[in-house]
């Protein structure tokens, strides 16, 4: 029998026709695919990535000044709530940004092209530090509210492993040399483990249901006053656009490593290093 | 197909019957380990009942854990991975035979020992059986996702510690719905959804794993 996909020496034909159409795209210059090509990108990135910061750090001071001098103080837990405003944005962004990882790798497999997977590997630090900031804020919300740091509440719990899965992305991207194969195993994984996300998540919360009840329950009254709500999503905001930027600051760098050999970032780096010298 | 399958099966069989000692070192971890929790936490028989079915099922992990990195290596050295991969033959087909001898000789005795050791720990001899069950009906799954992080790694500096990083995480599911099942007959209560559960998870492996298996041999010997 013969396999259809046998790769290496596959159907060369059909492949490299593949290859070429997406290439020919990427240099056409009014199409938007010409930024597929790094160098294309690089430029557009350096131009997008200080807006993205901006418009982060204007939402974050907003945030923050309805954070502390507007949101009223809760009714239970007095002050300390507050941690919410970051605690929560973190939460969304280290699961979101894991999903985006995994979109890229799969537009990489897919288009076979590079920059999606610098892209995947560039988004890969920020989620995982928003992870980390998620459960952090946790516990230090967790200590006044629920008497302690940490509970094996599902939430809780599906949020380490995320953490874990993110650990295991990045080291496994590092630890691999030649970077096409990083980048390949590198969405493998993300994949794989975008997949089993859902599943921990449920295995989880039935796991924890079933072995102490639900002495801690993370949803909170039903009706939240809608200026918190109002802050919280300025918050999100503020940390999509960090994310988007620094991750754009991250690609460009990723490119210059990975395209060293070619002139035009010859000429780049010493434009830059003209630039320091000022 | 079918015959390579059986060839492929075949093979590997013969392999682990001529490195038998292999197989009787993943034994011997479990073993070890399974009767090293009661001197770090105390002979008490109540504390060690409660924790049995988790104990048992932590250290299968760990034990098919520890012979995963072997699943490819030896064929990745010789080159014979190469020439697989090459051949025009589906890879998916003889990973799978691959993965099945694997778990065979790993999964398998870990299974039919794990009740023996549960009776250390005062186990009721009830929930003996379901405990050799679940991890009968677990364990195959952990050696498909295993597979995955084994060919991930395959040839990559500290690998076998890099594997356990990718593995572990994605198998809580299957820790959780093996010794839950366990507790829940411990507990009096219907336990069928564990199973149902784990034997689900492990079709989706069975269907879902090698591919994203071979992608990754494909990677690793280019």
């Amino acid at each position: 029998m013969r396999g259809k996909n046998r790769g290496m020496d596959a159907t060369p034909g059909r492949r490299q026709r593949w290859q070429q159409g997406i290439e020919a795209r990427q240099r056409s210059p009014r199409s938007l695919w010409r930024f597929a090509a790094p160098q294309q990108f690089y430029p557009l990135a350096g131009r997008l990535a200080p807006w993205f910061a901006a418009l982060a750090a204007v939402l974050a001071v907003a945030g923050l000044y309805l954070a502390f001098f507007v949101a009223p103080t809760d009714a239970q837990q007095g002050e300390v709530y507050r941690v919410i405003f970051l605690h929560v944005p973190a939460a969304w962004m280290s699961m979101f940004l894991y999903l985006v990882m995994a979109f890229w790798g799969i537009v990489g497999w897919v288009l076979n092209t590079r920059l999606s997977f610098m892209m995947a590997h560039a988004l890969a630090p920020t989620g995982a530090i928003w992870c980390f900031i998620a459960l952090w804020t946790g516990a230090l919300w967790g200590r006044p509210t629920w008497g302690t740091y940490w509970v094996w509440d599902a939430r809780l719990t599906s949020q380490l492993l995320l953490m874990f899965l993110y650990l295991g992305y990045l080291a496994l991207t590092r630890a691999i040399e030649d970077p096409r194969r990083a980048d390949r195993a590198g969405a493998l994984l993300a994949i794989v483990g975008s997949i089993n996300v859902p599943i921990i998540y449920f295995s989880v919360k039935w796991w924890n249901t079933l072995h102490q009840g639900a002495s801690v329950s993370l949803t909170r009254a039903p009706s939240m006053a809608t200026v918190m709500l109002v802050t919280m999503l300025v918050m999100a905001f503020a940390a999509w656009f960090y994310s988007i930027a620094v991750a754009l600051w991250r690609v460009r760098t990723l490119i210059l490593e990975r395209e060293r050999h070619t002139d035009w970032v010859a000429a780049e780096l010493d434009r830059l290093a003209v630039k320091e010298k000022e | 197909m079918g015959a390579v399958f059986a060839a492929m099966l075949r093979r590997e069989l013969a392999l682990a019957w001529r490195g038998r000692t292999d197989v009787l070192l993943a034994l011997s971890f479990f073993v070890v380990v399974v009767c090293l929790f009661p001197f770090g936490i105390g002979p008490e028989a109540n504390q060690l009942r409660s924790i049995a079915p988790g104990v048992v099922w932590v250290t299968a992990l760990l034990a098919s854990l520890l012979a995963l990195p072997r699943l490819f290596e030896h064929d990745l050295r010789d080159g014979t991975l190469e020439q697989l991969l090459l051949s025009p033959e589906p890879a998916v087909v003889w990973v799978l035979a691959k993965v099945a001898v694997h778990w065979l000789v790993t999964g398998v005795p870990v299974a039919l020992f794990a009740p023996l050791l549960a009776g250390l720990y005062d186990l009721q001899p009830e929930v003996l059986p379901l405990l050799a069950g679940t991890l009968l009906l677990g364990t195959p799954t952990l050696t498909l996702i295993g597979a995955i992080g084994a060919a991930l790694t395959l040839g990559v500096r500290s690998g076998a510690v890099l594997l356990a990083l990718l593995v572990l995480p994605l198998a809580v599911p299957v820790l959780i719905f093996g010794a839950g099942a366990v507790e829940a007959a411990l507990g009096g209560v219907s336990y069928a959804a564990h199973l149902a559960l784990l034997g689900a998870g492990g079709f989706a492996a069975v269907a879902l794993a090698p591919w994203a298996c071979v992608a990754a041999l494909r990677l690793a010997v280019q």
